[in-house]
């Protein structure tokens, strides 16, 4: 997994609650076999318009939003299908950082799997961070944020500084980009002794 | 004597074989369930490290998502999907995995076939890569939705890392009215719990409500606890349980000892929930989800939102947007709404009660001549037994299309989609915007209402049907 320790990148603004992964990555693209290559079809039905085009309404679709790494949006972020594809896809697409209220819990784990940091903050911590995207956006200018998984911290360079808290085990395995199949594979022996012990319900057939 | 215990702890408690310090605990899992969709990087994964399968024989495979519905002495038409059930088909040979592969008499949907063969049972931690797994729960056991590197975990170590959900106990008093249904039930919960009301719990549904409801509604219950946040739904097991497992393939081959080990898992009294909510049966009324989430519903008997009557500035928006999409005004009548299309299927209503429901509505009647309606089961059981009972004939004879078992119209993997504007009653349990096909507009109901919605052409309630 690539690890996670700093960074610092645009923000792009998606002002919406309950952003579901069928929009994040749509199902007709679910049937790649690989992992990669999702970040053409991110937020597919929202991105493009009939003829193929991009959709200039779309928020990411805005100049201010070129080159976004961190995704800023609204509560319940990420609802719905467990599928790993919306991370994948947001990550393929460039994103590193999602900014939400809240989130679901399985899209949750799964961008702590792949090297995507979810960050939660309070609602108004949200709301002003999305007032200041807008002003920079108004302004002409992109908005930035700095993001520290070892101070577990978000800032601006305006005086916004936010710690965010995340399950501590999951933050060492961002950090160092573990792998962990082969941490749990460590305690195989545990696992086998659990097994015999439980005296393990018979699979028939 | 220890302290009072909730089903979940229980069930927890069970499967914890390990917290190595500073790290998440690794929860045992009991049985693996694997489909098309969310399993090939998961294998690949596996391959790539040079990790084998720790249980095959508790590892399950079906494939639903991305199967046709239709004629299945054809060939699968699009050769991306094909490739995706050759590839599950490939790994399951590898890694030694028993498949119930298209053809097979007992393929179907993973959250049909799972309890129907007796894989699930209660007491057990079951996974699949599906956020619907939580319909597992209705037999007892703790069983939830995990992503495809999680399945990679699972195959390779047969545990997960786990923190511990709280626990929300759901307690519905009462009795559901006439005509009224488990589906109906959950949605109307979902809209008062809101899309993320459980997250971070499981949901245990208590209650004499519940405890009346058979082991299909059950399933149905705890199927769309996803969709108000919650991983996990869960009922404990009773004697209702216990018969519905009596007899199935991979039942305990010892079935009274194991009766007697399940009957230990209901919360104690006196055991504390980390939160409570209490509704009342008799509150329910059939519903229809009007917007582009689940809890986005009303009842039948009312209309469609003012958006502006929305406390909640994201509530508003929300709504709005959803009546936008919906292409539905404010004020609407529910039972005003025309209909393009029908499905009844998907892991949350295509089981043999659901198609009897519906069947029992249809018969006599023709679906709405304006109406494309159509019928898939579950699984091969499901079918077979449907068409034991002469149900398919009543579903032809209507003007129903009767469809192979698979995940069909609920996500439209396969060719079975909306096209853009259409306007749909599902059985299913999304309403996301384009999740039946972009452009597609979906509601959410029982499956008598969508059976009744085929045959008028626009909602009914149900209530008030004239069966014949």
């Amino acid at each position: 997994m690539q690890p996670f320790t700093t960074h610092t990148g645009i923000v792009g603004s998606l002002d919406r609650a309950n952003v579901d992964t069928d929009q994040i990555i749509p199902k007709q693209f679910l049937k790649r076999i690989e992992r990669t290559g999702f970040g053409q079809f991110l937020f597919c039905d929202w991105r493009f318009q009939a003829d193929g085009s991009p959709n200039p309404e779309f928020e990411l679709n805005r100049p201010e939003a070129k080159g976004a790494t961190i995704l800023l949006a609204r509560r319940n972020f990420g609802c719905g299908s467990s599928r790993e594809h919306a991370p994948w896809a947001l990550a393929d697409y460039g994103f590193r950082v999602v900014i939400a209220p809240t989130f679901a819990d399985i899209f949750f784990n799964n961008c702590l799997q792949n090297g995507m940091l979810p960050i939660r903050l309070s609602e108004d911590d949200v709301a002003e961070l999305f007032r200041r995207a807008a002003a920079a956006a108004a302004a002409g200018s992109q908005y930035r944020l700095h993001v520290d998984l070892k101070a577990c911290t978000v800032a601006d360079d305006a005086g916004f500084s936010r710690s965010f808290t995340v399950d501590p085990f999951r933050r060492q395995c961002l950090l160092e980009g573990l792998d962990d199949i082969g941490l749990s594979l460590r305690h195989a022996d545990r696992i086998a002794a659990w097994e015999a012990a439980h005296g393990l319900p018979a699979v028939a057939g | 004597m220890s302290a009072p215990r909730t089903l979940l702890d229980k069930i927890w408690d069970n499967h914890v074989v390990y917290t190595p310090p500073g790290e998440l605990p690794l929860l045992y899992i009991d049985r693996h369930l694997v489909h098309d969709v969310t399993s090939p990087q998961a294998f690949e994964g596996l391959r790539l490290a040079g990790r084998k399968v720790r249980r095959p024989e508790a590892t399950f495979a079906t494939p639903d998502h991305n199967v046709p519905t239709t004629d299945r002495r054809l060939p699968i038409a699009d050769p991306v999907s094909k490739q995706q059930i050759d590839t599950l088909r490939a790994n399951c040979r590898e890694f030694g995995i028993r498949l119930y592969d298209l053809g097979d008499a007992d393929q179907g949907i993973v959250h049909v076939i799972g309890p129907e063969l007796g894989i699930t049972q209660p007491g057990m931690t079951i996974v699949c890569g599906d956020s619907h797994t939580a319909t597992h729960g209705a037999l007892g056991a703790l069983a939830f939705g995990i992503g495809t590197s999680e399945v990679e975990h699972v195959l390779a170590t047969q545990t997960l890392r786990q923190a511990k959900p709280k626990s929300l106990e759901v307690r519905v008093d009462g009795r559901l009215a006439p005509g009224v249904t488990a589906k109906d039930l959950v949605l109307y919960l979902i809209g008062r719990l809101s899309t993320e009301g459980g997250t971070g719990y499981v949901i245990e549904y208590t209650g004499p409500c519940i405890r009346g409801l058979g082991m299909e509604q059950r399933m149905t219950v705890c199927n769309m606890s996803i969709e108000a946040g919650a991983r996990a739904g869960m009922i404990a097991p009773d004697a209702i349980t216990f018969d519905y497992m009596r007899g199935r393939e991979f039942a305990p081959k010892d079935f009274d000892k194991a009766v007697t080990a399940w009957e230990k898992l209901p919360t104690d009294a006196g055991a504390v929930y980390d939160r409570v909510e209490v509704f009342q049966g008799g509150d329910v009324v059939p519903q229809v989800t009007w917007g582009t989430n689940p809890a986005q519903v009303t009842g039948v008997d009312a209309v469609v939102p003012d958006p502006d009557a929305f406390g909640d500035p994201n509530d508003r928006s929300s709504a709005a947007r959803a009546l936008d999409y919906m292409g539905l005004a404010r004020g609407t009548k529910i039972v005003d709404i025309p209909l393009d299309r029908v499905f009844i299927g998907s892991c949350t209503n295509s089981r043999i009660e659901d198609l009897r429901a519906a069947a029992d509505v249809v018969k006599g009647y023709r679906v709405a001549a304006n109406v494309h309606a159509m019928v898939v089961p579950g699984s091969g059981r499901v079918k077979r037994q449907a068409e034991e009972e002469g149900l398919d004939r009543v579903f032809r004879e209507a003007g129903f299309e009767w469809r192979e078992a698979g995940c069909s119209m609920c996500l439209g993997m396969n060719p079975d989609t909306l096209s853009p504007g259409q306007r749909c009653a599902s059985t299913s349990n999304r309403n996301f915007e384009g999740r039946q096909g972009k452009g597609g507009r979906t509601h959410l109901v029982s499956p008598a209402m969508a059976a009744a919605a085929a045959v008028t052409g626009h909602f009914v309630d149900i209530r008030g049907w004239e069966y014949k």
